[in-house]
Order: structure tokens, then C-alpha cells, then sequence
């Protein structure tokens, strides 16, 4: 085991192998809609598609949850709001067909003021508390968005709002079929590349904040508020900006949602939906990047996997037992609850900070640049 | 810094009244520290040291009086603007980042004195790497400063409890502060353990640093201290230089008739 572990460590270290193990990546990651599609069905590049949506929500809520340490069981407004302010100012609901390069970063903006207005109310409660309103906060926006059809109409209360413009990149619409080179990239292709771009740059921003001035800040309120005042950190601000920064990831990935999907509705966001975006987290592992991803990858996959079980059950028994839509909850409530027993610090949890000295502070110094 | 001494005092509390209920646990103390020298508090348990500490920090509002430091007001300052004007603390029962490594404990404590934002985080320019690299080396001098260089790497809550205390020392001493506050820096080490501490206190002390220090160990007090002030159910009942406190009358009769003296 030791053996395996050293031989691990070596290889990490070695840099072809790193990227060579980057470059194997990146062309999986690019070949994923076209291996996907030919072997299990369109359906499983849309499915691809929401996965890089969720990993960006969840690497958002993972600022607030897993770098702050701020319970926040209302993420899902903050995906809401994006969707709905795109969704609103590109549809034929108001008229408006603004184009995305500005409706995304607007939206990231907007979501971010939403999310600096959760949080200064809650900035002195801790645990429990800030739970409980930030749960209240997400059922807010949503049945605000479920009302606000009357007396003025504007967002179309539960009939939601349909007929949003497709993504479009200047003249590229992504709503449509486009040829490159022979190969034929319908449309739930264009938005997964788009989606892997966002999701690349999310990740870039999370792994860069985290290992920063900010970053360490906000782990220190996380470990213990009173010792990060006393060192001269400013909690507040500190964590109205882990609010902030969070809710503009789930701002932008609401945009994509309501380009991708063509209609919002408030069934969307419901407090499931926060539920579900926590577990990504947590299942994972608080606060490792790699763990979330994992957290995201497998609670979006697990349950429409889960949908083979009535096939699954004709193969085996020649008829079906059991009512699959139940067993598949049945299913995916236990290997929740088992992976919280087995592993309750998440699948891949951040290795205990063993990082290695070689000698001196400039050493030090210069494996964190 | 201790060339400037002898004229203003650096800190100057003024009668520092703070209830909570009905216990008056300080009522009007005054007290003055002066540029370059240990100062420190002593008194029973409950006396009222570490609320006066507490509130001089800005974790409690006092009910009345007012703390003056390098000719400002402190009174009503937020616990991080009270570091930002340079007053560094640590803590009676230990408050480090627990699972943060030593070496990023220190690194926490530069927070105050560099200013590398979003923006910079995310594109890390030139000033930002400069920034990190800075906060990074001089994490790491403090760290050898207060002798536990070899634990940069380990996780704050594996060190033993000496390293601990001497971790938050090094974590305070990174916020570049004029007055280092602490409060029982000495509680729970050994004979060998406070003959260091005391000499590192006193290279703290040489290199321009004033201590304002909470002690229990009355040895290490008086073989410590410039002056010390004595607190007593919330009262200041005695001041001045050690063998003239251990012999004031009040204080015997504070510590139960004779264990000072």
C-alpha cells in the first residue's frame, strides 16, 4: 500500500506524466458528446451537459459551504435569479432579445447583488440559524417568482416563461446544427462545449481564490470567527464576498440553464434543488475542488442511471417488481446515507495539508506562487 | 521604538467600566502602558483580566470609559480595525486555525498588512505573486523566529501545546503590531517551556514591541515585568513595580492572605 502510494507521489511529481494525464483529459472531455452519443444516446449528452451545469453550482455554493464555512440551504435562488434575468430580457415574454455576452456577465452582477442581500441580514447568525434563513430566502425568490404574474405581469407566474432565445456567440447560434470538418455538432453539443469552457474557467477562479489572500481569510473565519477578527480580518465584508461570489457562479449558471433548456419555470428552484446542490458538496467533500466535482458528476449521473433499473429487472426476472421511479429514490436515499456513514468527511476530501517543505522559507515561498 | 519612550503612554485605559448583569466585572480601572515595556496584569481568578483584554480589543463595548493607543480612540472599534491600528492578541484557551497548517496560521495574521483582492487572486499579476511570496517568507521567519520553524507544514491542532502557544504568538506577531496582549502565554508549560518563553518575550520586547501580558505564573511576572497592574473583582487595587506589588498589602489579602508574599 505504502509502495503504491510512493510510486503514486513519484509520478504526480514527474511533469510529462502530468501532462500527459492533462492532455489524455482534455481529449476525453472533448470526444465525450460523440463517444457518449454513439454509445448510449443523445440523451446522455444532455445529461453531460447538466453535469457541467451542476459543477458550477456546486463549485459556487462550494465558496460559500466549503471556503466560509456559511450553512446556505437557499443556493438555489441564486441559480433562479440568473435564469430568470436571462430568460426575461431574451424571450418574446417582454419583447427583449439582449444578447448573452451581456446578459451573462448582467446576470453574474445581478445575482451577486442578490447575493450580498442574503447575507447582510444573516451576518450574525452562525450554524443553524443562517440555515434556517437562508432556507426561508430561497423559498422567497421562488414564490415571489410564482406571483409576480399580477397585477403587472412580469414573470408569467407558474406558467414560467417559454421561448427563450437559444445561446448565441455573435452569429453562432447554438440552438442550431453546425458542420465543422464533416462532423455534424447538433445543438446539445454546442452548449456542452460551451458549458465545458464556463465550467473550466469556474474552476479556475475557485482553485485561485482558494489558495490567495481571500481565500485563506475565509478559511480562518471558517475555523474560528472571534481568532480571524482579532487578526484584523474584516468577517463582514469577508463574507458578504463569499456571498457574492457564490451567487454570480450561480447567477452564470442559471443563464446557461434557461438558454439551454428554452423555458424557466419556478418548479425549478425549489428548496429540493438547494438540497441536492448541498449534497454535491458535501458528499464530495467540503471545500476540495476535486471532491465537489466528484459530488456534482455523481448526483446528476446516479439517479437517471438509476432509471435502467426497470429494464434492468425485465432482463433479469422477465418482468418488472418493483415501480423503478420508486426504487430509484429508494436507491439513491441509500447510497446517500452509505456514503455518509462510510466516508463522512465526502468521497475526496482534501488531503490534510502534508505538503511538503524541502528547505527554507523561499522554498516555501515559491511552491505557493 | 523604545527611544521614543518615557513621554506619551502607548495605551491608556480610562476608567474601563464593563458590566454583564449584575457582576460588575470591571469597574473604572485605569491604567497606562508605556512605549517599549512589559506591562503586566495580574489578579485572581475572575478578577477580570481577560474581559478587560476583551474589551480593549473591541470584542465587548465597554459601559464606560475609553481606551486611547498611539493618540487614537479605540473605544467602539471593531475587533479587526483595533489589529489594523496595531494591537495583536492571543488567547487564554488557544485559538488557532485548527486545521490550517502552522505555516498558514502566519500567513492568516500578514492578512491585515497586504491587500491583494479578487481581481488579483484570480489573475495573480506580478503584485499579487510579489504580494504571496512576501506573506509566505515572512510567515516563515516568524515561524523560526519563535523557534518551531520544522512545523511549518503540520496542521495547527497536531502541535504540542508549548508549539501551540508560541504558533500564536508568531500568528499575532505577523500583524505587525506596536502592543502584543497575551493572555497567559505561559499556562500549561513546563519549567523549561517559560524559561523560553521568557526569553523570547524579551527578544519581542527588544525588538520594539510593547507586551501587555496576563500572567498566572507569578515568577515569570516578576522576572518579567517593568511594571505590573493588579485586578481584583473588577477593581485596579494595585500598581507599579513588582517588589512593590508583592508586598502591597491588598494584593496579599487579594491572593487569600500570603501567597505572593
Amino acid at each position: 500500500m505504502s509502495d503504491l502510494a510512493q510510486w503514486w507521489k513519484k509520478i504526480g511529481r514527474d511533469r510529462r506524466v502530468v501532462w500527459a494525464a492533462t492532455l489524455a483529459l482534455a481529449l476525453l472531455l472533448v470526444a465525450l458528446p460523440f463517444v457518449t452519443d454513439w454509445a448510449i444516446g443523445r440523451t446522455w449528452v444532455r445529461i453531460a451537459a447538466f453535469v457541467l451545469l451542476y459543477i458550477m453550482l456546486a463549485l459556487g455554493l462550494n465558496i460559500v459551504v466549503g471556503y466560509a464555512g456559511l450553512l446556505d440551504l437557499g443556493y438555489v435562488a441564486f441559480f433562479a435569479v440568473g435564469a430568470y434575468f436571462y430568460a426575461l430580457l431574451a424571450s418574446p415574454h417582454f419583447g427583449l432579445h439582449l444578447p448573452f455576452w451581456l446578459l451573462l456577465p448582467a446576470g453574474a452582477a445581478v445575482a451577486c447583488g442578490f447575493g450580498v442581500l442574503l447575507g447582510a441580514p444573516t451576518l450574525r447568525l452562525r450554524g443553524d440559524y443562517l440555515a434556517i434563513v437562508t432556507l426561508g430566502f430561497g423559498e422567497i425568490i421562488r414564490i415571489f417568482l410564482l406571483n409576480l404574474n399580477a397585477p403587472i405581469n412580469i414573470t408569467n407566474g407558474p406558467q414560467g416563461v417559454n421561448l427563450i432565445d437559444p445561446i448565441r456567440l455573435g452569429d453562432l447560434s447554438l440552438g442550431q446544427t453546425h458542420t465543422v470538418l464533416g462532423f455534424p455538432f447538433p445543438a446539445v453539443y454546442n452548449y456542452y462545449y460551451l458549458f465545458l469552457a464556463l465550467t473550466f474557467a469556474v474552476i479556475f477562479v475557485s482553485v485561485r481564490l482558494e489558495d490567495s489572500r481571500i481565500g485563506r481569510a475565509w478559511a480562518a473565519i471558517r475555523e474560528d470567527e472571534v481568532a480571524a477578527a482579532a487578526m484584523g480580518i474584516n468577517t463582514r465584508d469577508m463574507k458578504l464576498l463569499a456571498f457574492a461570489m457564490g451567487a454570480s457562479f450561480g447567477g452564470v449558471s442559471g443563464g446557461l440553464f434557461a438558454g439551454f433548456q428554452g423555458f424557466v419555470s419556478p418548479e425549478s428552484f425549489t428548496i429540493i434543488e438547494s438540497i441536492m446542490i448541498l449534497c454535491m458538496v458535501v458528499l464530495g467533500g467540503m471545500g476540495h475542488i476535486p471532491g465537489v466535482i466528484l459530488g456534482a458528476v455523481l448526483l446528476v449521473v446516479l439517479p437517471e442511471a438509476l432509471r435502467y433499473l426497470g429494464p434492468l429487472q425485465q432482463v433479469l426476472f422477465g418482468h418488472v417488481l418493483a415501480d423503478p421511479a420508486d426504487l430509484r429514490l429508494l436507491v439513491f436515499g441509500l447510497a446517500l446515507i452509505l456514503v455518509m456513514l462510510l466516508r463522512p468527511s465526502g468521497l475526496w476530501p482534501s488531503a490534510l495539508r502534508r505538503r511538503e517543505l524541502a528547505a527554507g522559507g523561499g522554498a516555501a515561498a515559491d511552491g505557493r506562487a | 521604538m523604545t527611544a521614543r519612550a518615557g513621554n506619551a503612554a502607548l495605551l491608556e485605559a480610562v476608567a474601563i467600566s464593563k458590566r454583564f448583569g449584575g457582576l460588575s466585572a470591571l469597574a473604572e480601572v485605569s491604567l497606562a502602558v508605556a512605549r517599549g515595556e512589559i506591562f503586566g496584569l495580574i489578579g485572581p481568578n475572575g478578577a477580570g483580566k481577560t474581559t478587560l483584554f476583551n474589551v480593549l480589543t473591541g470584542l465587548y463595548a465597554p459601559d464606560a470609559g475609553e481606551f486611547m493607543f498611539d493618540g487614537e480612540r479605540l473605544t467602539g472599534m471593531k475587533p479587526y480595525r483595533v489589529a489594523a491600528c496595531g494591537i495583536a492578541r492571543t488567547f487564554q484557551n488557544i485559538r488557532l486555525f485548527a486545521n490550517m497548517s502552522a505555516l498558514e496560521n502566519v500567513m492568516v495574521g500578514r492578512h491585515v498588512r497586504t491587500r491583494a483582492r479578487v481581481p488579483g487572486a484570480v489573475l495573480r499579476n506580478a503584485a499579487t505573486r510579489a504580494e504571496e511570496r512576501e506573506i509566505a517568507s515572512r510567515a516563515y521567519e516568524l515561524l523560526d523566529y519563535v523557534g518551531i520553524a520544522g512545523r511549518a507544514a503540520q496542521p495547527a491542532y497536531g502541535l504540542a501545546y508549548g508549539d501551540q502557544r508560541r504558533l500564536e504568538i508568531a500568528r499575532a506577531l505577523a500583524t505587525e503590531p506596536k502592543l502584543l496582549a497575551l493572555d497567559e502565554p505561559a499556562a500549561g508549560m513546563n519549567a523549561t517551556e517559560r524559561a523560553e518563553l521568557k526569553r523570547l518575550l524579551e527578544r519581542i520586547r527588544a525588538s520594539g514591541v510593547t507586551l501587555l501580558l496576563i500572567e498566572h505564573d507569578v515568577r515569570l511576572v516578576m522576572g518579567l515585568c517593568d511594571r505590573v497592574a493588579v485586578l481584583d473583582y473588577g477593581r485596579k487595587i494595585a500598581e507599579g513595580v513588582p517588589l512593590t506589588v508583592q508586598h502591597d498589602p491588598a494584593v496579599i489579602d487579594a491572593y487569600l492572605g500570603g501567597a505572593l508574599a
